[in-house]
């Protein structure tokens, strides 16, 4: 009975579907010579097993905004590592008799209050503002969504726990508890500003991510995974996570920005990276009481830390994108 | 008042031995801030190998809570399974570990949802999802994988299986989404497959297509199914016995053309003539009247009494039993929850 229908709806399917499997095949044939596709197109036993991840990578690498922010970010990383590589003066070598002068030969964006030369000090300054704002976002962002994600898919006594210690970190303002904390803090490293970052900031990731897995744990699709056999790691990672990962990206890389900014104020207010430690927000707090007189001081660093910020968000918006596989 | 429990189990009785699946007396009720609402209240129903179970009823009626909580699938809390049997080759599942459970759904007992778009992964690969199957309950590579389910597509029908097995469920149009979804839950062979409304979700021309394919494939592997329906013009031509839902409990069980040929409840009089009809044109469809019970304050006596035509005192008061129902020129066994079943089935 089934034979007479059957030439039908594949057809129906197949004009439906058309535009898709003829961009799925040309994307074949064009990935192949790379290598990174397995085997050609057309499937046969060695079609590529593509997962998410790699079908995300494929998706990013053809993506201008993430071609030029990866392009940003890389380059930030590179001067955090060897700053000596582009800027051959020393940060800490100042003469109080340059003091404010603007650029001249060889300083091409003048000098600062101390008479330092900013160039310099822009690119030095980008190791602690990078590492501040990387290791805090990564520490927020692991320990906000593992907690966050098991409060959110166990439920129960545990995500009442969980969200009542949430509500009491969210009280805690940050430049208060910041001066609190850290006012104590003798160390000279970054560490103790990152550290108190992750502790601060996790609720607010934890909070995304246990939404989200509860969002997505409703799903029918994962309702019908435990149907199917699914243990509840293999749920909460191959069914859950990647449809809860998004906000939680898109959050995270907005909040690296903030990290960067909130370094500044800490800085600022003399309790977050001290002297003779390099950065923007150090810069930038001491500029801004100058910027009537030499803009430049404020403008360069300000800078540095407006585009490092936006090539984080352009990035996070990216990967979104390209985990979203509906939007391909 | 009598209780319902130990009358209907009693009038039930031992399944026959061949039976796959045997669920007795199974009582769920959801905790809910609202009170308790009790979904599933004392279900007796067997499926053999091979034979297909239509279970019928409307929203509410506590088909598809049943059907979870046989899978193991049920949310607890709110849900709970409070008492009752659910022998599956002859082991009471209820008395599994959750991990044994877990090795079973799958393997030996599948479920095909309604809606095969919102029950497939939107950022898995169909392959990889197919593949799943075969990762969680053999082990096998995610190569290997992969080729079962370019061989799994093919068996459902689905036209260049080896290109689609990489594209991802919205490039799927509905019909071959439930194929997918129909092909995920054959993966391993099980020998009994649950379906809940699997065609609901679909347009008319392609319902059909879908249950063919389901027939078929539940014919070569002998599996049993619990086909999960509202619809009655779906059970006709695939089912060998339909149980009748209502309020939680079965209100009727019998080979599906004695069903509609004569109905020996009142509800089912009610629902069969509720389908519109073609022959008969510009008139009213018929309903039944009221509305279904609520599962927290379910109406004493029989559940069905303040919608029935035929209600009489006693109704009100005692709780029907799962009467038999005899009559000249019945083979199979013939169920009704109704007082009055002789009157009944007179019409």
């Amino acid at each position: 009975m089934p034979e007479p229908h059957e030439p039908a709806e594949g057809a129906i399917a197949g004009t439906g579907a058309g535009g898709a499997m003829d961009l799925a095949a040309s994307e074949a044939t064009t990935l192949s010579p790379d290598g990174t596709g397995a085997a050609g197109p057309g499937g046969g036993p060695g079609t590529p097993a593509r997962s998410l991840w790699s079908d995300a990578w494929r998706d990013l690498r053809r993506n201008p905004v993430f071609i030029i922010s990866g392009l940003i970010i890389l380059f930030l990383v590179f001067i955090s590592l060897w700053p000596s590589a582009i800027a051959s003066g020393d940060p800490l070598d100042c003469d109080l008799a340059n003091a404010q002068k603007g650029s001249s030969p060889g300083h091409p964006f003048g000098y600062n209050g101390q008479g330092c030369d900013v160039y310099t000090r822009t690119v030095y300054g980008a190791r602690a503002s990078v590492t501040v704002g990387v290791c805090a976002t990564l520490g927020v962002a692991v320990l906000g969504s593992v907690l966050g994600g098991l409060a959110g898919f166990f439920g129960g006594a545990w995500d009442a726990i969980l969200s009542r210690i949430t509500d009491i970190f969210f009280a805690i303002p940050v430049v208060l508890g910041g001066l609190v904390l850290l006012s104590v803090v003798t160390s000279n490293t970054v560490w103790p500003v990152i550290g108190f970052m992750v502790l601060l900031g996790w609720p607010q990731i934890s909070r995304i991510a246990r939404g989200s897995v509860i969002t997505a744990k409703q799903n029918d699709y994962v309702q019908a995974a435990r149907a199917l056999g699914a243990s509840n790691p293999r749920m909460l990672l191959r069914h859950i996570a990647p449809n809860a990962v998004a906000p939680v990206i898109v959050v995270a890389t907005i909040a690296l920005g903030t990290y960067i900014a909130l370094e500044a104020t800490l800085s600022y207010l003399g309790v977050g990276l001290k002297p003779p430690t390099v950065s923007w927000g150090i810069d930038i707090s001491a500029a801004s009481q100058y910027i009537r007189n030499a803009p430049h001081m404020l403008l360069w660093p300000a800078g540095a830390l407006a585009i490092t910020v936006l090539a984080f968000i352009m990035l996070g918006d990216a990967v979104r994108d390209a985990l979203d596989p509906k939007l391909r | 008042m009598a209780t319902p429990a130990s009358t209907a189990a009693a009038a039930a009785g031992p399944a026959p031995a061949s039976a796959l699946l045997d669920v007795r007396d199974l009582h769920v009720e959801f905790r809910t801030r609202d009170g308790v609402a009790k979904a599933v209240n004392g279900v007796d129903y067997a499926v053999a190998a091979g034979e297909t179970l239509a279970v019928l009823g409307e929203s509410g009626s506590g088909k598809s809570v049943t059907a979870q909580a046989i899978m193991g699938i049920l949310d607890v809390p709110p849900g709970r399974v409070t008492s009752g049997e659910i022998l599956f080759r002859g082991r009471d599942l209820l008395q599994l570990k959750e991990e044994e459970r877990r090795r079973i759904r799958g393997a030996e007992m599948a479920m095909i949802f309604q809606d095969a778009l919102s029950s497939l992964n939107p950022v898995l690969s169909v392959g990889d999802q197919l593949g799943e199957m075969f990762v969680v309950h053999r082990g096998m590579s995610r190569k290997d994988a992969r080729a079962k389910a370019v061989e799994l597509m093919d068996r459902v029908r689905i036209p260049a299986a080896k290109e689609r097995v990489t594209q991802y469920p919205h490039q799927f149009s509905g019909g071959m989404r439930q194929r997918i979804m129909i092909a995920m839950a054959m993966a391993l062979e099980p020998s009994l497959i649950i379906a809940d409304e699997p065609t609901t979700a679909l347009d008319v021309t392609v319902q059909a297509q879908v249950m063919d394919l389901l027939a078929e494939l539940q014919r070569e592997l002998n599996m049993g199914l619990i086909l999960i329906t509202h619809d009655l013009g779906v059970v006709a031509d695939v089912a060998d016995k339909i149980a009748v839902m209502y309020a939680g409990r079965i209100v009727e069980t019998a080979p599906v053309h004695e069903i509609y040929r004569a109905p020996a409840h009142p509800y089912t009089k009610g629902l069969l003539e509720s389908i519109p009809r073609l022959d008969q044109k510009g008139q009213d469809l018929f309903a039944i009247k009221g509305l279904p019970p609520n599962l927290m304050n379910i109406p004493p006596g029989c559940a069905f009494n303040p919608r029935c035509p035929m209600a009489q005192d006693v109704c009100r008061t005692d709780v029907p039993p799962l009467y038999r129902v005899t009559y000249e020129g019945l083979a199979a066994e013939r169920r009704s929850a109704c007082h009055f079943w002789k009157e009944t089935l007179r019409g």
